[in-house]
C-alpha cells in the first residue's frame, strides 16, 4: 500500500520534471488551441500547431464558393497576434463579414496574383518571411511538393499556414482526396442554423470533419460558426441553447 | 505655332492641333501660313530651350519609369523598359500612364514600344494614336508601311530615296543594299538594320550630378549566378554606406549590367519607403539575378540609387511584453517587386450599399482602426455583380418562401429581413427613391444566402422588382 503510495508521488514528480524540461510554456506558445476540449485533445499538443501547414475546404456547394472554409479560417487568424496575409487570385471575399468575426481590416495585407503558380510563390515567400500571425492562400490545387515545400517553409518560421482550396467545379473536388504534405486536413459544411424561439436565423453551425491529423485522430464535430472574437464552439441539436453569441444577438 | 528661322527663310517648326485643323503643316513658309490664316499666334523657335526642357523631362523618367533614359533630340525620350514595367503595372499601363500624365502637364506625347529603338521611334512618331505596344518579334511586321521619314536618315537621303521612288520602309527593305550604299552611303543600311534589330543600338542612359551611384569593373568578364550575386551584394554594402553618409534610404535603385559585346541590361527595384538596409535591398536584387543574361560575360556593374528620400533612424522602443509585431513592409517590397501580382488592404468606405463599402488602399498605408458598422450579418462572399433569381413571395415585406439560382429550386426554412438599403441619391441622382430590401435565407440544406429585391415592394419607381442573389454565407 505505502509503496504504491510513494510510486505515485516519485511518478508525479517525474511527470512535472519532463513538463519542466519540455518547456510547457513553449508548449502552450507552439499551437492555437479552439477553446474547445473535444476538438483540442484530437489534435496533438492540443490545437492547431504552428509552424505548419492546415488544409481547409468546403463541403458540398462550399466547395465552390469555399465560404464557410474562408470564414472557418478568418476565425483561427483572428485569434492570431500580427499582420496576416491572404494570397488568392480572384478577390471575391466580402470583408465587413471578417471584421464581424474579429479581423481587423488594419490587420489583414491581400495579394492578388495573376495565376495560382504566384500565389504558390507569394504563399511561401509570406510563410518564409516569420513573425506574422497567419499566412492564407486560397488554392484549387495543391500538388505534393508544392504542399512539402509550404509545409517546411511553414516548419523553418513558425508561422501557421492556412490552406483554403476551393474549386471551379464540383467534380473537382474530388482533388481534396489527394495526399499533401498538410498537417491537417478539415472540411467544413454548412449545417441549418440553430434554431430561435422566434422566426429568423440564428448562430450559423458547421460540420467540421478533421479528415486527416499527423500523429492524430480524426473526428467529426457540429460546430456553432465563429462568433466575434473568432472562436468556435460545440452546438448540440438540442433546440433551446441558451447561449448565443454576439452576432445573432445582433439579429434579433 | 512655332517659327524657325535660317537667315532669312522662315518656316514653321511646330503647329499645335488647331493649326494643323486649318491646313497648316511643318516645313510650310511662314509668310504662307500668315497669308492663310489671319490672327495666327507665332512663336520663335528657341532650341537651346527645347532641349533644356527635354533634358528635365528625360530626368523626370529616369527618376520614374526607367533605368535606362536617354534623349532622342530633338523631340524624344528614349528609355529601355525592360525590367522595370512591373513597377508601374505591366507595360500597358505603365505607357497609358505616362502619356495621361504628360497630358496632365499640357504635353500632348505619344508613345510606343517595340523590340528595338529605331522601331518604337518611328511608331512614336508616324501613329496617330496615342500609344503603341508591338509584340515582341513583330517589328518587322510593323514597321513595313511606314514611311521613309521615320527612318531617322538625313533630309537629303530621304528626299532623294522618294525621288527614286521609294514610298515606305518595306519598299527599302527589299531592295539589295549594294546600289543603296554606294548612292546614299552607309547610313541607309544601317539605319534598316538597327530598326530591324539586326545591328545592336545601346542607349547611353542620362545620369544627374548628385546621383549616389555605385560600379564595379571587372578585368575578366564575370558570368556565374553566384559570381554575380557576390558582387551585387558588395555594391549593395557600398550604396548603402553611401547613402549613410547623406542620410537618405532608397525608394528606387537600379542594377546595370554592361555586358562585353556592348549591350546594357537593367534591373530595377521599388520600395514602398525609404530603404537602407543592406539585407533587404540584397534581396530584393537577388530575386531577380535570374533575370540577367551574362551572354559573353559582364564587364561592368553599377548600381544606382534613382530615387532617394530622406531616412532617419528611429530608435525602437523596448518593451518587458514580448508583444512586438513584426514590420512587413519588406515582405510587401519581395512580393511587389516580383510582378503579376496586387498587394493591397481593404479599408471601410462610408457607403450603405455592400458592394461600395469596401475599397482597397495601398498595403502601407495609415492603420486608423476604421471598421464597418457590425448591426447586421454579412456574408463572407460578396458576387462580383447580384444574379438574377426567380422567387416565390408574398409581397411587400415577406421573405421569398422559395427560389431558383443556377437552375436549382431551394425551398426557404429560415429567413431574415428585410433589411432596407435606400439609393445614394446625395451622389447619384438615378438612385433618388431607389431601395434594396435585403433578407438573409436558408434553405432545408442548411445553405445561407444573401439576396435582394430591387424595390420597396409597394412603389414601383423605387426598383424594379426584380429579385437578386448578392452573397454566400458560411
Amino acid at each position: 500500500m505505502t509503496s504504491a503510495v510513494a510510486s505515485n508521488a516519485v511518478l508525479t514528480e517525474l511527470r512535472e520534471k519532463i513538463a519542466n524540461l519540455e518547456g510547457s510554456g513553449v508548449r502552450h506558445r507552439s499551437v492555437l488551441p479552439f477553446g474547445v476540449g473535444e476538438i483540442d485533445t484530437q489534435l496533438p499538443g492540443g490545437g492547431l500547431s504552428y509552424g505548419a501547414l492546415h488544409e481547409v475546404a468546403g463541403g458540398g456547394n462550399g466547395a465552390i464558393d469555399g465560404a464557410a472554409a474562408a470564414l472557418f479560417v478568418g476565425g483561427i487568424a483572428a485569434r492570431t497576434s500580427g499582420k496576416v496575409v491572404w494570397c488568392l487570385t480572384r478577390f471575391d471575399l466580402f470583408f465587413p463579414a471578417f471584421a464581424q468575426i474579429g479581423l481587423h481590416p488594419d490587420r489583414v495585407i491581400f495579394v492578388e496574383g495573376d495565376r495560382e503558380e504566384t500565389v504558390l510563390a507569394s504563399f511561401e515567400e509570406a510563410l518564409r518571411y516569420g513573425g506574422l500571425g497567419a499566412v492564407v492562400a486560397e488554392l484549387v490545387r495543391l500538388p505534393m511538393t508544392a504542399s512539402r515545400r509550404l509545409q517546411l517553409a511553414a516548419e523553418k518560421s513558425g508561422t501557421l499556414g492556412l490552406v483554403v482550396r476551393r474549386w471551379r467545379r464540383p467534380t473537382e473536388a474530388s482533388d481534396f482526396g489527394m495526399p499533401t504534405a498538410a498537417t491537417t486536413r478539415w472540411r467544413i459544411s454548412v449545417l441549418p442554423s440553430e434554431p430561435l424561439a422566434v422566426p429568423g436565423i440564428g448562430r450559423a453551425r458547421w460540420l467540421a470533419e478533421l479528415m486527416r491529423v499527423r500523429a492524430g485522430e480524426g473526428g467529426e464535430f457540429i460546430i456553432g460558426a465563429c462568433d466575434g472574437q473568432g472562436r468556435i464552439c460545440l452546438s448540440s441539436d438540442a433546440a433551446d441553447r441558451p447561449d448565443q453569441a454576439g452576432r445573432s444577438r445582433a439579429l434579433r | 505655332m512655332v517659327i524657325a528661322r535660317s537667315g532669312s527663310k522662315r518656316w514653321i517648326a511646330a503647329a499645335d492641333q488647331a493649326a494643323t485643323k486649318l491646313g497648316l503643316r511643318v516645313g510650310m513658309a511662314a509668310a504662307k501660313a500668315q497669308a492663310l490664316v489671319q490672327r495666327l499666334i507665332m512663336i520663335d523657335a528657341d532650341p537651346a530651350a527645347d532641349l533644356q526642357a527635354l533634358e528635365r523631362l528625360t530626368l523626370w523618367a529616369l527618376s520614374q519609369y526607367s533605368p535606362v533614359v536617354a534623349m532622342d533630340s530633338p523631340d524624344g525620350i528614349v528609355m529601355d523598359t525592360e525590367g522595370a514595367d512591373h513597377l508601374q503595372g505591366g507595360e500597358e499601363l505603365m505607357l497609358s500612364g505616362l502619356v495621361n500624365r504628360l497630358r496632365g502637364r499640357g504635353l500632348a506625347a505619344r508613345a510606343a514600344i517595340a523590340d528595338t529603338w529605331g522601331a518604337a521611334h518611328a511608331l512614336a512618331r508616324t501613329t496617330s494614336r496615342k500609344t503603341v505596344i508591338v509584340a515582341r518579334g513583330e517589328t518587322a511586321k510593323a514597321v513595313n508601311r511606314l514611311p521613309l521619314s521615320s527612318l531617322r536618315f538625313p533630309s537629303e537621303a530621304v528626299a532623294g530615296l522618294r525621288t527614286l521612288g521609294f514610298a515606305t520602309v518595306a519598299d527599302l527593305a527589299a531592295t539589295p543594299r549594294a546600289p543603296l550604299t554606294l548612292r546614299f552611303g552607309p547610313e541607309v543600311g544601317r539605319r534598316l538594320d538597327q530598326m530591324f534589330g539586326r545591328v545592336a543600338e545601346p542607349i547611353d542612359p542620362i545620369r544627374v550630378a548628385e546621383l549616389v551611384e555605385v560600379q564595379k569593373s571587372f578585368a575578366e568578364p564575370i558570368g556565374a549566378p553566384e559570381t554575380i550575386e557576390k558582387y551585387v551584394t558588395r555594391l549593395v554594402r557600398q550604396l548603402c554606406l553611401q547613402l549613410e553618409t547623406r542620410g537618405l534610404g532608397v525608394r528606387r535603385a537600379d542594377l546595370i549590367v554592361h555586358r562585353v559585346d556592348n549591350t546594357v541590361q537593367a534591373l530595377r527595384v521599388g520600395t514602398a519607403k525609404p530603404v537602407r538596409d543592406i539585407a533587404w535591398l540584397t534581396k530584393l536584387f537577388r530575386d531577380r539575378i535570374e533575370r540577367i543574361e551574362p551572354g559573353f560575360g559582364i564587364e561592368r556593374l553599377s548600381m544606382a540609387a534613382v530615387l532617394a528620400e530622406s531616412l532617419v533612424e528611429t530608435q525602437s522602443a523596448s518593451s518587458l511584453i514580448e508583444e512586438q509585431i513584426t514590420d512587413v513592409t519588406p515582405l510587401i517590397d519581395v512580393l511587389g517587386n516580383r510582378g503579376g501580382q496586387r498587394i493591397f488592404r481593404v479599408a471601410p468606405v462610408a457607403s450603405d450599399v455592400p458592394e461600395r463599402s469596401v475599397q482597397r488602399i495601398a498595403p502601407t498605408a495609415d492603420e486608423d482602426g476604421a471598421t464597418w458598422p457590425m448591426h447586421w450579418l454579412r456574408p463572407p462572399r460578396l458576387l462580383a455583380r447580384p444574379e438574377l433569381i426567380e422567387v416565390i413571395a408574398l409581397l411587400p415585406d415577406h421573405p421569398p418562401v422559395s427560389f431558383t439560382w443556377h437552375g436549382k429550386r431551394r425551398r426557404v426554412k429560415r429567413a431574415d429581413g428585410p433589411e432596407r438599403i435606400f439609393g445614394e441619391w446625395w451622389k447619384r441622382s438615378t438612385e433618388w427613391i431607389a431601395v434594396r430590401d435585403y433578407f438573409v435565407v436558408e434553405d432545408d440544406t442548411g445553405e445561407r444566402f444573401w439576396i435582394f429585391r430591387s424595390g420597396d415592394g409597394v412603389d414601383a419607381d423605387t426598383g424594379s422588382h426584380k429579385w437578386f442573389l448578392h452573397g454566400v454565407f458560411a
